[in-house]
């Protein structure tokens, strides 16, 4: 709490909508690169990660429309369950938009602390869904991405707010 | 950051009424899809809508790959050639006696008047990607409806069977490998004829005959091929190979392990069968079924 009021703070611009939409839609990309065999094993899910990321940064913007419709997309393209990433991405906006005021008074390697337990149970709900339908528990790696994508929180959030920051203006002093 | 001030009357449903929603949304989906698949139109919309993001998250790989084959050093083309030319005359051999043989074989079966065996074509299919889900093994190819794939169809490398088509989008289709848990093969060793069931473990590189009897006689190394008993798979695709037999009397039934011989988690083209299916009508079911025992794996 100290250090976010003691942090100096830059103004930033308002995010454009078709940026979000943009990120959105290349997290989707970056789900469906073909990884090859170990990298399988930790991939993160990026589109977890994002719809997180922008349901705590712009709460009244991105909410669960956009989870659910992102969770079918994902759902097709995985040939997984048709419901099952738009139930859990939905759990994960109502945890953002929920939490968005107290995430944001931390530091960032805090909110990483509050990021990997949201993706974690995003995993549960997805892995309670498959246990529902007869599916086999794929192993401990199962959870790898979530503290992956956790590590990736930093740079994620540096990247999505670079166009949010106002170039340095030449005239003032 | 958020600079213009909250609505204050217009708020619409608290969060948890819409999260309450979305689940009781999402679990209704679940249920119509996994129960009863009503949604397979839905599915069709979606899969054209995510569509193009499928194919540009192909071609990084694809763009690397050709910049590869440009940088082929001149070398291992000899190399390739030679080795092709070798293969191709052995091959070539064989091809002669193929052709003699199945001559031989079609008089042989007019003079035993039994059926023909089938002829199929193939079709050539990149995969896309593998599926992310960890709790099914399949793989996206480039071919769909477009391209006249059925769901059904088996999907072979140049080494044995990969799997089947399980899903047939417009442009794309879904193919379950054999090591998927849910996906079974009938097979025959190809040592003594002994039809077995081949079934998936889920993990990768593994498969498991299923209800073979401690006494059946499966050893390691033994090859297995399809017997094309259930009309989906032609006859005699090479499967898989017999990697570990143990009998431990505790147990109803011996546990046999196979490794798939084709490249069943690695592979940048595959082939699907197009088989007409001419299975022979099945025969009336007898009121009582006669001996009652059944004859599995014999």
């Amino acid at each position: 709490m100290q250090a976010h009021e003691s942090r100096p703070q830059t103004i930033l611009l308002p995010v454009r909508p078709a940026f979000i939409a943009f990120t959105l839609v290349a997290a989707v990309l970056m789900n469906l690169l073909p990884w090859s065999s170990w990298l399988l094993l930790i991939k993160p899910d990026f589109v977890a990660l994002v719809t997180l990321h922008w349901c705590i940064q712009q709460p009244r913007r991105v909410g669960f429309s956009v989870a659910v419709l992102f969770g079918l997309a994902m759902d097709v393209a995985d040939g997984s369950l048709f419901g099952q990433h738009a139930l859990a991405y939905s759990m994960l906006a109502f945890a953002g938009i929920v939490l968005h005021r107290r995430v944001l008074s931390f530091t960032m390697k805090d909110q990483i602390l509050h990021v990997i337990p949201l993706l974690l149970a995003n995993d549960i709900i997805v892995l309670i869904i498959r246990k529902i339908a007869g599916g086999d528990f794929p192993g401990i790696t199962y959870f790898f991405g979530s503290f992956i994508a956790g590590a990736l929180w930093l740079p994620l959030c540096y990247l999505l707010k670079l166009p949010q920051i106002p170039k340095p203006d030449p005239d003032h002093v | 950051m958020e600079y213009t001030p909250p609505p204050l009357f217009n708020r619409g449903p608290t969060p948890l009424v819409r999260l309450f929603l979305c689940s009781l949304l999402s679990a209704g989906l679940l249920v119509a899809d996994a129960r009863y698949q009503y949604l397979d139109a839905v599915r069709q919309v979606v899969a054209v809508a995510v569509y193009p993001v499928q194919r540009l998250a192909g071609t990084p790989s694809v763009i690397f790959d050709r910049i590869g084959d440009f940088f082929v050093t001149q070398a291992r083309l000899r190399n390739d050639n030679t080795r092709l030319a070798e293969q191709n005359l052995q091959n070539a051999a064989k091809l002669r006696q193929f052709d003699s043989l199945s001559a031989e074989n079609v008089h042989l079966r007019e003079l035993l008047a039994a059926r023909q065996r089938f002829s199929a074509g193939t079709t050539m299919a990149e995969v896309l990607y593998a599926g992310r889900d960890p709790f099914t093994r399949r793989i996206i190819i480039d071919k769909g409806l477009q391209a006249d794939i059925k769901a059904g169809q088996p999907v072979i490398d140049e080494i044995g069977v990969v799997g089947q088509i399980t899903r047939v989008y417009p442009w794309l289709s879904e193919v379950t490998l054999i090591t998927d848990k849910d996906q079974v093969v009938p097979v025959q060793n190809l040592r003594n004829g002994l039809r077995a069931v081949l079934a998936g473990t889920g993990n990768d590189g593994e498969l498991e005959l299923k209800f073979i009897p401690l006494n059946a006689d499966f050893q390691t190394g033994d090859q297995l091929v399809t017997s094309g008993i259930d009309a989906v798979y032609p006859p005699g695709l090479p499967v898989a190979q017999v990697s570990n037999v143990e009998r431990n009397a505790a147990y109803l039934f011996a546990r046999i392990t196979c490794k798939p011989l084709a490249g069943v988690a690695s592979h940048a083209q595959v082939l699907v069968v197009n088989w007409e299916n001419k299975a022979p009508e099945r025969p009336p079911q007898p009121e009582k079924s006669a001996g009652g025992k059944r004859r599995r794996g014999s």
